[in-house]
């Protein structure tokens, strides 16, 4: 049987990937070791995160919003199974439609686990054992990755959950205690939180959020702090005890010293995620792996093994959906002679707390870090009309622009449904607009993003609303 | 079909202005036959057909800027279509509009802050080069090319005077006519000098009897034997030369904070055409004999007033000559070719009285004017240029004998 494409692993770097080769009319199969398609992201990820993300938002302003605005409930009711359920409902629903889309595109799908046995060469073995080779002129590694683990601390996925477990707990723990204020352990840690957690988020570093933007994280802090969120930042986790009916976990500051003892229901390890390899027999064939242990490409997405590529969570770069998506495309594109590109200067991120955060670009830390001169224009929710009716006042809009060309070097959001207003942002740098170009674009009226209109503005300090 | 496109004009020429078509859309014509009038900054150029057939279309018209390269027009091929096309042409077919011609790659719509400043900076962002998605130019280009622009030395970038509006019965009676690429060339090249150089222009008078008597004495022998006439030119250039070695600032040029001294000597020779002014160089002339210099000159004034003058011809002088005289100018104030320093104005030859040993004499003078780079070039060495070039002119033993 001889394919032009083989795709490893159906994420959204992967079935992207497939879809648009087939597209572009190569002759294409995927291979998947869970039973469904569309990888973590839509299985154990972000779209089962977002399922409880957004129940648990509206139970949280059912019981404290709705009042204020004169909708007179009863104090909202808890019942966490219905709410799995809704969550599996979302995520039954997305990984069909891969199934679809594959169907759609005569993408043929193979279950079961993919061993490269030589380029060009695929083995698929079953969950009964059956194994049966793939032939194909490229093959394309995207398995993604998987949940880093702590020394000395098994993940049972019961009591010690990964990002994995903490989506299905049977009932709200007392106290949830997270490891890692990275954009897991907050997003999860904010779900039981509102459902009734105490949440507790053990951080090494200094502050929530590595690697954004200072003044975002500060602020971000401030507010799930406010919300009951607690924070121990410099510290470490380095045993948990189950013995007992709760479990002790022991935090210890980060340069090391004196070691406390914190009780817990749930601990989430959410410290980060490492690029998954295991059983593709990469090493046999000599495909390279870098320092980090993520498959080695070149700006073609080529590994040293001719015929072999790779895309998304497994190789360099920000672990990000969108991002494996467009890699695949520009992959898809390259293998048949296209112009394929990813712009790395001008991808989002986002976390889906409330208030979210998106960032695209620059932080001031990376402009001061570099030596680049630059002009700040900020603008709080407090001055935006909607926010003000809405009640979502908290957070601001932060635009960095170069200060010789007022080119936008990088934007951050902090507010409700950032997320969705980062897009703006990132098509103004992506066609190298301006500050002002953004300012003197029309915005409607009243809407959030007017804000980002108004920090744009503020570059040149002639915010209206402030 | 066969396109007609914009030749190469020649170095540092980039753009021209379409001049008058020969042909209209729909008549015949045969291979290399002048189809239109190209104007550069220095020369006149025509296109020739590219192949027979019949003229198609015109995609650049008359008074149209148009780059190497750029699509002028379109033949169609065939010469049966040559021979019927004249008497009807097919009017549906000739003014299909063709493609335009390639300017810009991509014509994205400028971002907001662009067209802002291209309003109020009068720079032109179709002629910025983009970097921005598909070429687009971006506020750091525009920002970019604004500070160029005021880099650029152009003193006189004030805003263009607009004329006030003519009295209705005065307007019917005036003639506007659009300033060709040349006139324009001129206009700026002079004021620039005007404004760059501090000009000024000192005066002698030159007695032309020995010279006119030697020309007398030889025209007929030099004539036959070299095959161009005897002219005063020559002489000028050989005395102005050996003046030029004596007082080397006359021909050196300002660059930057240096003075740049050329120890060649390319003399412009200024030639009035019907179009106006054009300056071809006699190269080297230190190494040539009169002879030679007077065949060359008669060469490049020939080929100036025929506009077949190539733009390198007319680049790399040192020092220039203009002769107002055969006009009958008596006194002029030359205003210099830049970026030379020095310019010999000669005028009529007149006779006048003078007084020679005691005596009125009657004799044929002629007024010499130099106009000079005071920044450069001292009151001194002016007036010492001028007086060497008498002397030479006087008696030209002097420059024979390299005194």
């Amino acid at each position: 049987m001889g394919y032009d494409l083989i795709v490893i692993g159906t994420g959204p770097g992967g079935y992207v990937c497939a879809i648009r080769a087939a597209q572009l009319g190569l002759k294409t199969a995927v291979v998947e070791k869970r039973a469904t398609y569309g990888g973590t992201c839509l299985n154990i990820g972000c779209i089962p995160s977002k399922a409880l993300l957004h129940a648990s938002e509206l139970f949280e302003e059912a019981g404290h919003t709705f009042e204020k605005m004169g909708i007179g409930v009863s104090a909202p009711r808890l019942d966490l199974k219905a709410m799995m359920a809704f969550k599996d409902q979302g995520v039954d629903g997305n990984v069909r439609g891969v199934d679809f889309l594959f169907k759609k595109n005569k993408i043929d799908g193979f279950i079961g686990d993919a061993r490269i046995v030589a380029p060009g060469k695929v083995e698929v073995k079953d969950e009964g054992g059956k194994t049966q080779t793939l032939e194909a002129k490229s093959i394309v590694i995207a398995t993604g990755s998987d949940v880093a683990r702590l020394k000395g601390i098994d993940i049972d996925e019961k009591r010690i959950v990964s990002s994995t477990g903490v989506l299905s707990l049977p009932q709200v723990p007392k106290h949830l205690l997270v490891v890692g204020a990275g954009v897991i352990g907050l997003e999860l840690g904010s779900v039981w939180r509102r459902l009734g957690a105490q949440v507790t988020v053990v951080e090494f570093l200094d502050g929530a959020l590595p690697g954004m933007d200072g003044e975002v994280r500060r602020q971000a802090q401030r507010l799930f702090e406010k919300q009951g969120m607690a924070f121990k930042l410099s510290s470490k986790v380095t045993a948990v005890d189950t013995s007992g009916k709760r479990l002790k976990v022991t935090v210890e500051p980060a340069k090391g010293g004196t070691a406390e003892t914190m009780e817990a229901d749930v601990v989430l390890v959410a410290i980060g995620r490492v690029p998954y390899t295991e059983g593709l027999g990469l090493k046999e064939i000599g495909v390279k792996l870098d320092e980090h242990g993520r498959v080695a490409v070149d700006h073609y997405y080529a590994t040293n093994v001719p015929g072999i590529w790779a895309i998304g969570d497994v190789i360099a770069g920000p672990m990000l959906a969108h991002k494996a998506e467009d890699e695949g495309v520009a992959l898809a594109e390259i293998l048949v002679g296209q112009a394929g590109h990813v712009n790395y200067d001008a991808i989002p991120n986002v976390v889906y707390t409330y208030p979210e955060i998106a960032t695209v670009g620059k932080s001031e830390e990376d402009l001061k870090a570099a030596g680049v001169a630059y002009n700040v224009g900020k603008f709080p929710f407090t001055a935006n009309g909607r926010a003000k009716v809405n009640l979502t006042t908290d957070g601001f809009v932060k635009i960095l622009a170069d200060a010789k060309t007022d080119r936008v070097l990088g934007v951050h959001l902090i507010c409700a449904d950032a997320g969705n207003m980062i897009a703006e942002a990132v098509i103004a740098m992506e066609f190298g607009a301006s500050a002002e170009d953004i300012a003197r674009t029309c915005h409607a009226h009243p809407t959030l993003p007017e804000a980002v209109k108004e920090a744009a503005m503020a570059v040149a300090k002639r915010a209206i609303h402030m | 079909m066969a396109d007609i496109r914009v030749p190469t004009l020649g170095e540092s020429v980039t753009e021209a202005t379409v001049g008058k078509w020969f042909k209209q859309p729909g008549e015949a014509v045969a291979v290399d036959e002048p189809l239109v009038e190209l104007e550069t900054d220095k020369v006149t150029l025509e296109v020739p057909a590219p192949a027979a057939g019949v003229l198609s279309g015109i995609a650049a018209k008359n008074g149209d800027t148009v780059a190497v390269g750029a699509l002028l027009g379109q033949i169609k091929e065939g010469a049966g279509a040559a021979a019927k096309a004249a008497p009807t042409p097919k009017v549906a077919e000739a003014q299909k509009p063709l493609p335009a011609a390639p300017t810009k790659p991509a014509e994205m719509p400028m971002p907001p802050s662009v067209r802002r400043m291209a309003a109020e900076s009068g720079v032109d962002p179709s002629k910025v080069s983009g970097t921005g998605m598909h070429g687009q130019v971006t506020k750091g280009d525009m920002i970019a090319a604004i500070e160029r622009a005021a880099a650029a030395p152009t003193p006189v970038s004030a805003p263009v005077q607009m004329r006030a509006p003519s009295p209705a019965d005065d307007a019917a009676r005036e003639e506007r006519v659009h300033m060709t690429r040349l006139r324009q060339t001129i206009a700026r090249r002079l004021k620039d000098a005007q404004n760059t150089a501090a000009m000024l222009t000192t005066f002698n008078e030159v007695d032309m009897s020995a010279v006119m008597h030697m020309r007398n004495q030889y025209k007929d022998l030099f004539e036959k034997k070299h095959g161009v006439k005897l002219g005063f030119m020559g002489f000028f250039v050989r005395a102005c030369i050996q003046a030029l070695k004596e007082i080397p600032a006359v021909n050196a040029e300002i660059d930057g904070t240096d003075i740049v001294y050329k120890n060649y000597y390319h003399i412009g020779i200024a030639v009035g055409t019907e179009k106006g002014l054009v300056v071809p160089v006699v190269r080297d002339a230190q190494l040539m004999s009169l002879a030679e210099i007077e065949k060359t000159i008669s060469d490049l004034g020939r080929r100036a007033r025929e506009g077949t003058l190539r733009i390198e011809e007319m680049q790399g002088g040192t020092f220039t000559i203009t002769n107002g005289g055969v006009y009958g100018s008596l006194m002029s104030t030359p205003i210099l070719n830049a970026p030379q320093s020095g310019i010999l104005g000669m005028h009529k030859i007149q006779e006048r009285p003078v007084v020679a040993a005691g005596k009125i004499e009657a004799r044929p003078m002629m007024y010499l004017a130099l106009s000079y780079d005071h920044r450069i070039v001292d009151g001194r060495e002016a007036v010492t240029f001028l007086v060497r070039v008498k002397e030479g002119l006087e008696d030209p033993a002097r420059v024979v004998l390299d005194l």
